[in-house]
């Protein structure tokens, strides 16, 4: 298992530079310059934007800002906002607990009602049930998050005023953030009424951050499920005597669940990249729409030092992933 | 196998946790959607469009900074909410001297700071404080000339570092500014965002601390609202400052709710999640108008979109061509098609909300016939080539000039005269332009502080006309540009309008560009909000601004 682990992590070395090199050279790319970009119609003068530019050592050539911010990240150091001048790691560490808050709580609304609808259309085969949910997830699948989330919005909230239409908590309430998770800190608080506030702001983000890795759940369980109920060692299982549950839940979940997990580690990636949609649509403060800002505002150390976090952390879940697909499955480890 | 389903089924049906828990989620979610308090009373909702970069509006550029950062701070002098008009703000009144060179600025006594948790002010407002900000800008050596970037982008835009000559403290209430060269629009530049005050006192307190930086972050001001609470892409909140020198705001609170995209917004503001939203999208516009709980507000903003012509470069050299040209477009089909409700022809290059514009001067008017006639006197019976150079993205002054160059090349074609169309990244375009590399281009302006001097200096005088400046069209015509400095050396604003006036009768005829038009700003506003005022320079201020219970 050691040996497994260790194989694995020197896996994630190659990988590491690659983000590094990857984050950093991308945005160079785009055209524009993050200093140019903040002037409007009246420009800036050739002189203080070259003083600028020396300032944040833009005009050295591209490997020696490179090597530069390797010093740098080697030293814990991602550097500050250019439009800010706040360190990137701060402000990453203020925002990425609600990026962290939704996408869990999407991952969880996502298996909790995924799992099961996947083992009981795999139960009942071809029964209408098992037709309807498998073309609501194929729906489900395909759905255009910035629609679907705008089409919740404007039923749920504008039209039955049922749910809040954006944001975290009502403007009402006032909590100084301890842990960054509004569930959390709005329990801690004083505040009357404040959790139930951050709850109903989490329900519609929820549903549309969830929707396609519910999809993907369902339909990945109802086939791995498929697929154990017909092994002989079912059969054997239920030959046995043993209780119905046992067969389902201990001998056929087990096994049918390490697809599953996989496709569920797998979702964590794509998560972020539905996070960015869903969190502008709701105006959640989370990591996924400060990226997309420092992008229009080309702001360098925030997107290569924010992308190098975002994508090292993945890069961790899946390592996890693998670790626990090992434990679940002792074939896979040799 | 039909077998084995039924057995299944059975074991499904014996899974108790598989089968209940998908069922007592939806029952959760159920029990959380209920309705709940959605603001609470005396308090405003604004939902702004971005975070601020700081709460600093000496080092931010742009209109998102300044509005988080207004209800904080006070200037010396002030816009009237609402209007380009200068009245008193931290100065009761102010004298200028005959030559125009020397202000002297009479101090508002008794006017308190706010606190904060690190910070309790010991002293009233005085001179000091004014000496503390605009040396900070100004004076390289100042101890927070290099905090938070050290850059001051509007204070080096309105020139300040070439015209001031001193600022001195007369005494604690008195403050007098010499200039380099008489320059009437100097007090309207007071009264912009960049010219607004912090306190010296906070700023030794902080430095003492070691955290300057925190200037900018946990402002303290003179002005109707305290900061409260900032918390990056989400919320900025105020409280009513019950010591303000103007009088205790009418609300208790504001709360800027910041929400990126304007579809959201709109929701929010239906939903009464907020009362007040910026920048919606104009295809929205006419829900809007029909929505018995919002109030559409707009007026015609302080800006211009235009086409400039080089007239540095062939054939736009000849006043004809240019004249012709200005006669073969269509410029109502333009503003029709593209502005949308949301943009008013332009004839003149300052908008009509402007002082001094000139109502006389009559637009060239759409005649394609006329128009070939003159570029044959030109010397151009088939027309010619050139390029059109249209911005890549949306400018508050123009909502699409792709399109627009699209148009104007159809109209073009039908007096013989091939338009390429030309674009490049934002930045890069504006440099470009104004290095003068095009032959046409498209550009515009939104005033700064609502002097002409601000639209027709900046945008057409010589000075700007150099390679790299923002005149584009390169037009340096002596007869305008000494109408421009006669109006820059007087304070009388009578004396003034005349000189402006006659200067837009002299651009009319000489045509250096083709006026697309003036956008109209809108802001849907709920219904119970009292005396919200659309600002010309596109700002949000809620200091007089109630609600109705």
């Amino acid at each position: 298992m050691l040996r497994f682990i260790l194989t694995r992590i020197s896996l994630v070395v190659p990988t590491f530079i690659g983000i590094l090199l990857l984050s950093f050279m991308l945005i160079r790319l785009v055209p524009g310059d993050p200093i140019e970009v903040r002037f409007g119609e009246r420009g800036i003068a050739p002189e203080r934007l070259a003083q600028l530019r020396a300032e944040m050592g833009l005009d050295q050539p591209l490997y020696v800002q490179f090597l530069d911010y390797l010093g740098h990240v080697a030293r814990g150091d991602l550097g500050v906002s250019i439009s800010t001048k706040n360190p990137v790691l701060t402000e990453f560490l203020a925002l990425f607990p609600a990026t962290v808050e939704l996408g869990l709580c999407a991952m969880i609304f996502a298996i909790v009602f995924g799992l099961p609808a996947g083992v009981f259309a795999a139960v009942k085969r071809g029964s209408v049930f098992d037709h309807a949910l498998m073309s609501t997830s194929l729906t489900g699948f395909s759905m255009p998050i910035f629609w679907w989330g705008l089409l919740l919005i404007l039923l749920f909230s504008v039209q039955l005023g049922w749910t809040p239409v954006s944001g975290r908590l009502a403007a009402l309430y006032y909590i100084e953030p301890t842990t960054g998770f509004m569930l959390i800190d709005s329990l801690l608080s004083d505040e009357k009424g404040a959790f139930l506030s951050a709850l109903r702001h989490l329900i519609l983000p929820t549903v549309v951050l969830g929707t396609i890795p519910l999809a993907v759940v369902a339909r990945m369980t109802r086939s791995s499920m498929l697929e154990v109920l017909n092994e002989d060692y079912i059969r054997t299982a239920r030959a046995k005597g043993l209780s119905s549950f046992r067969v389902i839940g201990i001998h056929g979940l087990r096994n049918a669940m390490i697809p599953v997990v996989t496709v569920i580690g797998l979702q964590v990636g794509s998560l972020l990249g539905g996070a960015i949609l869903t969190e502008s649509i709701f105006a959640w403060p989370g990591v996924a729409s400060w990226l997309i800002e420092a992008i229009n505002r080309r702001d360098y150390p925030v997107l290569q030092g924010g992308v190098l976090l975002v994508a090292s952390l993945v890069m961790l879940v899946n390592l996890a992933v693998d670790v626990l697909y090992g434990m679940l499955n002792p074939r896979i480890r040799r | 196998m039909g077998g084995y389903r039924e057995t299944n089924e059975a074991i499904f049906e014996e899974a108790p946790l598989i089968r209940t828990l998908p069922l007592l989620a939806t029952v959760a979610l159920g029990a959380l959607v209920m309705a709940g308090p959605a603001a609470a009373k005396g308090t405003l909702v604004y939902c702004s469009e971005g975070s601020p970069e700081n709460f600093n509006p000496q080092i931010n550029t742009t209109g998102t900074s300044f509005d988080a950062a207004k209800p904080v701070y006070n200037g010396i002098v002030e816009f009237e909410r609402g209007s380009t008009k200068v009245i008193p703000g931290l100065a009761e009144s102010w004298t200028v001297s005959e030559d125009g060179k020397t202000y002297t600025f009479n101090l508002r006594k008794g006017v308190k700071f706010h606190s904060n948790a690190n910070f309790k002010p010991t002293r009233d407002f005085n001179a000091d404080d004014i000496l503390f900000s605009f040396n900070r800008m100004w004076k390289a050596d100042h101890p927070y000339h290099k905090v938070s970037g050290g850059s001051y982008d509007y204070f080096g835009d309105m020139d300040m570092p070439k015209l001031l000559k001193s600022i001195t403290k007369v005494d604690d209430y008195t403050v007098k500014f010499e200039l380099n060269d008489a320059e009437a629009p100097f007090i309207a530049n007071m009264a912009m965002d960049f010219a607004q005050i912090l306190s010296a006192e906070y700023g030794d307190a902080l430095l003492k601390k070691g955290t300057p930086e925190k200037i900018d972050q946990e402002p303290i001001g003179t002005g109707p609202f305290t900061f409260v609470q900032y918390q990056k892409d989400a919320l900025i909140r105020y409280r009513a400052n019950d010591q303000y020198w103007g009088g205790r705001p009418p609300l208790d609170q504001l709360v800027f709710s910041i929400t990126k995209d304007p579809a959201v917004r709109y929701a929010k503001v239906k939903a009464g999640e907020c009362h007040v939203m910026p920048y919606p999208n104009p295809a929205d516009l006419p829900k809007m108008r029909e929505d018995k709980d919002i109030n559409l507000l707009s007026q015609e903003g302080l800006n211009i979109g235009y086409l400039a012509y080089n007239v540095t470069k062939k054939p736009f050299d000849d006043k004809r061509v240019r004249k012709a040209l200005n006669m073969a477009i269509d410029k109502k089909a333009i503003v029709d098609a593209v502005y949308q409700g949301a943009g008013v022809a332009a004839i003149n290059p300052i908008p009509p909300t402007l002082w001094s514009y000139n109502k006389s001067v009559k637009d060239d008017p759409y005649n394609v016939e006329e128009a070939k006639k003159l570029l044959a006197e030109a010397g151009y019976p088939n027309g010619f080539e050139t390029d059109l150079w249209a911005m890549p993205v949306q400018r508050p002054y123009n909502p699409n000039a792709q399109r627009i160059a699209e148009m104007m090349q159809a109209d073009l074609a039908k007096v013989g005269v091939k338009a390429k169309i030309v674009s490049y990244e934002w930045g890069e375009y504006r440099k470009r332009a104004q290095a003068g590399e095009h032959q046409m281009a498209q550009l515009g302006w939104t005033g700064d502080n609502g002097d002409p001097d601000n639209f027709l200096y900046v945008l057409l005088g010589c000075a700007a006309a150099r390679p790299g400046g923002s005149n584009i069209a390169k037009w340096c015509y002596k007869p305008f540009d000494d109408l421009l400095v006669a109006a820059k050396r007087t304070a009388d604003v009578a004396e003034r309008t005349k000189l402006y006036e006659q200067a837009q009768v002299v651009f009319k005829e000489e045509a250096p560009w083709f006026t697309i038009a003036h956008s109209v700003v809108y802001k849907p506003v709920r219904k119970e909000v009292v005396d919200f005022r659309v600002s010309p320079f596109g700002r949000h201020q809620f200091d007089g601004v109630d609600l109705k219970q």
